[in-house]
Parts: structure tokens; sequence; C-alpha cells
């Protein structure tokens, strides 16, 4: 829709919109340019004296076997809180939507971790998964029988990261499969009952598939959180030790860059990020608008 | 809901609880620790009956965290990302809508581009932006040769370096975060559903663009206002990587990263009632925000995303 009704002015439109260009240009896209054009650079560590080097900081960076094995950590930590925190809010929002009575009561109890910082989350998981003081720790060590230490052991250290990303996700979760699961047609699901399918037959036939945009949606929504915004989970709780076991790309970027002073590859690394986040921004605009959507 | 499923309606509660108490359990186990005295706290397991050290402990880690400055550089912080990104984004949006001029596709375009950009893909060169927001015009000045210029225009030796830094401020806590495409998308949608009628009436009765969006637009925004309020605030105090980069000075440090100092480390006293202490201190503003506005944040969270 377009409007074809406008106001005349010369000057005012041009007024209105420039702090939003301003904003955007200084801080959007000067910086995008300069990163990538740092990125073809190789530099001493102050920043005085660079060459060109062509490609020279990706080759580097996509042989160097620590930034590879960030690759599949990043990986492996997103597809684990998207999977816990999407299935548990999921698992919620359906119970919580068969509670009819008592849903404004069960929204306020469960939204409102949305709230809460992750670098928080971090905390207060930090101390529960506390390898001599944390109660889930102990629950771990003496019903399971495993030596836990996440401050010794990357794969514990991985798994306490997740809980703590994952544990925050869920009330985002669980407010967008609350609206999507309010908005599939009671119609279809009181047809279905009178024709002899079940609860659960209802929700994996009919239910589930309606959900699918909202789905699709979230998958992207929590892999770009745990992408980016875990950073100050990462920074509280590991520092991405014990020994770069949860050395996720976002950390390893301001590792590299402001600890590490290597700009060239940081610049590098800043890029690749940016190319995949306008991927994942680009192909969620693709299949949320054709692919993943059923009519009415 | 269709027929009676009394075992179903019952497991349905019960793992409802059951979800509620996982969701729920973090905290309630943080504010019991909070309320423990140390030799409590270092127990294990932890005794789960309140202590009654609650305000001590507070006021241990209000005073040892310096709380009380970073709470409010969080809350300056936040607020100021949320009215600049509000009033930014609003008079951009009011100005690709309702004007036709050229430039306004390349704007609507060029702010498009930034859409889902995060601050966290390009941290070093904004950060060496923020350090010297000058630095464009320098580039330009440089480029053009204008010292040479200068010098023989007047006659002197002039070597014009431009340098603002917004390091430690808390302009640079804010303005690098208020561009926010976002915002300005929602402001769009919503500004093309408001009737023709309305801007033609306005404009029959000789009504300024002005006026019109103070007195017709912006009354008929206030819920969207209200929404992106409680978004862009939460938000805005739960940053991380960027008042890191941005401040070194302890007494602009935000409170989420201050926390970090009041966890107890190896070597240290196991003092969790503290942190723990703290970590409910701060989160307290956004959590009540989210609680106290719910109908707006939803309403807020599920618009911004769609």
């Amino acid at each position: 829709m377009i409007k074809r009704s406008f106001f005349k002015s010369k000057y005012l439109p041009y007024l209105l919109i420039l702090p939003q260009m301003v904003v955007t240009l200084t801080f959007f896209y000067w910086p995008a340019i300069k990163g990538i054009i740092q990125s073809f650079l190789l530099s001493d560590p102050f920043g005085r004296k660079s060459t060109f080097v062509w490609f020279y900081n990706y080759r580097e960076l996509f042989t160097d076997p620590l930034y590879l094995k960030s690759i599949f950590i990043t990986c492996t930590f997103s597809i684990a809180v998207a999977a816990v925190s999407l299935s548990l809010g999921l698992f919620i929002a359906s119970m919580a939507n068969r509670a009819l009575k008592a849903t404004a009561l069960i929204r306020t109890l469960l939204i409102w971790p949305y709230a809460v910082a992750p670098a928080i989350s971090g905390i207060m998981w930090l101390f529960l998964l506390h390898p001599s003081y944390g109660v889930v720790a102990l629950g771990i060590k003496n019903w399971m029988g495993i030596d836990w230490n996440p401050v010794l052991y990357g794969s514990d250290a991985m798994v306490m990261i997740v809980m703590a990303s994952a544990w925050k996700q869920i009330s985002y979760n669980f407010v967008f499969f609350m609206a999507g699961l309010q908005a599939v047609p009671k119609s279809l699901i009181e047809a279905a009952a009178i024709d002899g399918a079940s609860p659960l037959k209802r929700f994996w036939f009919i239910t589930f598939p309606l959900l699918s945009p909202t789905f699709f949606f979230l998958t992207v929504m929590n892999i770009i959180y745990s992408f980016f915004e875990t950073f100050g989970i990462i920074h509280t709780v590991t520092q991405g030790g014990p020994g770069g076991s949860t050395n996720i790309l976002v950390y390893k970027v301001y590792q590299d860059g402001f600890v590490g002073l290597n700009l060239g590859s940081s610049a590098a690394q800043s890029v690749v990020l940016m190319t995949l986040i306008i991927v994942i921004t680009f192909l969620q605009f693709r299949f949320v608008e054709k692919k993943v959507q059923y009519g009415g | 809901m269709v027929e009676k499923t009394p075992l179903l309606d019952f497991f349905t509660y019960t793992f409802l609880i059951g979800g509620i108490f996982i969701v729920g359990f973090p905290i309630i186990y943080s504010l019991i620790a909070a309320t423990l005295p140390l030799e409590d706290v270092s127990r294990v397991p932890m005794p789960l009956i309140p202590g009654d050290q609650f305000f001590v402990n507070i006021k241990e880690a209000w005073t040892r965290g310096n709380l009380g400055t970073q709470i409010l550089n969080s809350f300056i912080m936040a607020s100021g990302i949320t009215a600049g990104k509000i009033a930014v984004s609003m008079i951009g949006a009011f100005s690709i809508v309702y004007f036709d001029y050229k430039f306004r596709v390349v704007a609507f375009a060029s702010v498009f581009c930034t859409l889902m950009l995060p601050v966290e893909v390009r941290i070093l060169p904004t950060y060496e932006m923020a350090a010297n927001v000058l630095a464009p015009l320098q580039a330009l000045w440089d480029l053009l040769h204008l010292n040479g210029l200068a010098s023989w225009v007047s006659g002197h030796d002039i070597v014009v370096s431009l340098n603002w830094s917004l390091l430690d401020s808390y302009t640079g806590l804010v303005l690098p975060l208020v561009a926010s495409a976002t915002c300005t998308f929602l402001f769009r949608q919503f500004f093309l559903t408001i009737p023709e009628e309305l801007c033609e009436a306005a404009k029959l009765d000789g009504a300024s663009p002005m006026m019109f969006f103070r007195k017709i637009l912006f009354p008929l925004s206030k819920t969207n206002i209200a929404a992106l309020v409680v978004i862009e605030f939460v938000y805005g105090y739960n940053q991380y990587l960027w008042p890191l980069l941005v401040t070194t000075n302890p007494k602009m440090t935000t409170a989420v990263i201050g926390l970090q100092n009041l966890i107890p480390q190896a070597d240290d006293l196991p003092e969790w009632n503290i942190a723990l202490g703290a970590a409910l201190l701060v989160m307290l503003p956004p959590v009540l925000v989210v609680l106290f506005m719910q109908r707006w944040f939803v309403k807020g969270l599920i618009e911004k995303e769609k």
C-alpha cells in the first residue's frame, strides 16, 4: 500500500530524515566499510603501518584450526540453545493454551525472564552449576554419577552456557508460540474432534503444521540470539574457556580484536559474521514470505 | 476445550506447574541465597529456608559494587536509547511516508539494509568511530587535500585534525545504539495503515505537516510508542558488549557489567549471597517494567518482529 496523499514541503522531509541518516551513516555504513577495508590489510598492533594483502586475512582465518573449532563450537551451541528453548517454550505454551482459565496468570509467571540480562542469567546458572557450591551440580554428581566440573571440562562448560542461554530464551519463545496457538482457528480443532481425533493427534496434525511459520521464525531468532546476544553470558561465565571450549565466534572477534589486537583478523571475522547475518536475514524474508505459509 | 479429558487436564496442570517451576527456579534459589549469611550459603547443599541477612547482604553489595552509580548509568543509557530510538525513527518514518521527494527511496533502502546488523558484528570499526566521531570528515578533508589548500589560501602552515571522542560518555553509550531499522520499519507500517482521509482532511483544514504530526499522528501512535518503550528499555538496560568497550572509567560502567567484579573467584571467600543479591537488585528495573507493562510488551514484541 502506498500513500497518494502527501504534504508539500521543500526542506522539511530532509530535515526529518536527517537524524536517522546521520546516525546510520556514522555508526553503520562508515564502520562497515572501514571493517571491510581493514580485513584486506595487515597492520601492526598500533595501527601505524598497514599493507594491502588481498585475501591473506581470510586465508589465514579459514586455515586456522582455532577458528574452525570456534565455528564448530558456535554451531553446536546455537543448535543446542535453539533446541532446548524452542521445545520447552512450545511445550509450556501448548500446556498453557489448554489451561484456559489461568492464561493471564501463567503468562505473568513465565514472561519476566525475558527482562533478565544474559549476563545475569549467566551468574545465576554459574552458581547453580558451580562445582563446589551449586545445587544442580550436586544433583548431577550424586544422581548421575558424573564428575561434573565446568571449570575444568569443556563439555561441562558448554552445557552450562547452553542452560544459561536457553533459560532466558524460553519466555521469548513462549510469548510467540502462545500468540501462534491462539491464532489457530477453533473451528478446525472442533471439526477434528467431532471426527474423533484425540487431543494429541489434533496437536500433531493441525496445530503443529499451522505453527510452522512461527516455528521457522523462532528458529532463526534463536540462532541469531545464540550467535550474538550471548556474549554477556560467555564473558561473565567462562571467558571462552576452559581451553577455548566455549569460545564462540562473537567472543573470538572481541578477543582477537581488543585483547589480542590482531586488527586484520578481527576485521575479517567481523566481515564473515556480517555476511552470515545478511544471508540469514535474506533467507528469512524469502522463506517466511513464501514457503512456510498456510492460507486462511 | 472440546471434550472432557480429565486425565490429560491433570497432566496439563502438572506439567505446567513443573514448567513454571523450572523457569522460576534460578530466581527463587538466588533469592534464598541472597538472604543467607556466608557460612550458610557456602554449605553444600545450601539450606532452603530463607535467612534474615537479606538487607545486610544487599547493603554490602550496594557499597562494594558501587551499584548506585552503576544502576543510574544503566538507567540513563536505557532511557537515552529508548527516547532516541523512538524519536529518530518516528520522524524518519513520518518523512518517508508522508512526503514525496526524490531522496526517499534511497533513504528507505539505506535504512532497510541495516536491518538486523547488530553492533556485535562490527565492534572494532564502530569502536574506532566512537573514539573519533569526526573521522569521516577528517578523511574527506585529507582526501581533498584541504590542508594544502588552507595553507595556500592563508599563507601559513595549517594542519587540521578533527577529534571528538565519545568514549566514557553517555553520548557514546547511547548514540551508536540509537539507529534502528526495526523501529523505523514498525512506524512506517503503522503510518501506512492510518486512513488517508485524515491526512486529506488535515490538509484541507490548512494544518501544517508538523501540526498533523503533533495533533493526529502522535496521539494515534501512543500504543505503539508504549510497546516500543518497554522493548527498547529492556534492550538498552541489558546491553553488554557495547558498554564494555566504550567505558573504561569505573564511574561510567553500567550495572550489568559491574556485576562481574562481585562474582567470587577461586581464591576468594565464596560470597555468593552478596553476588546474587546484587544480581537480583540489578535485574529489578527491567523486570518490573516488563511485568507492569505486560500488555504493551507482548504487543510490542510480536509486532516488532513481524
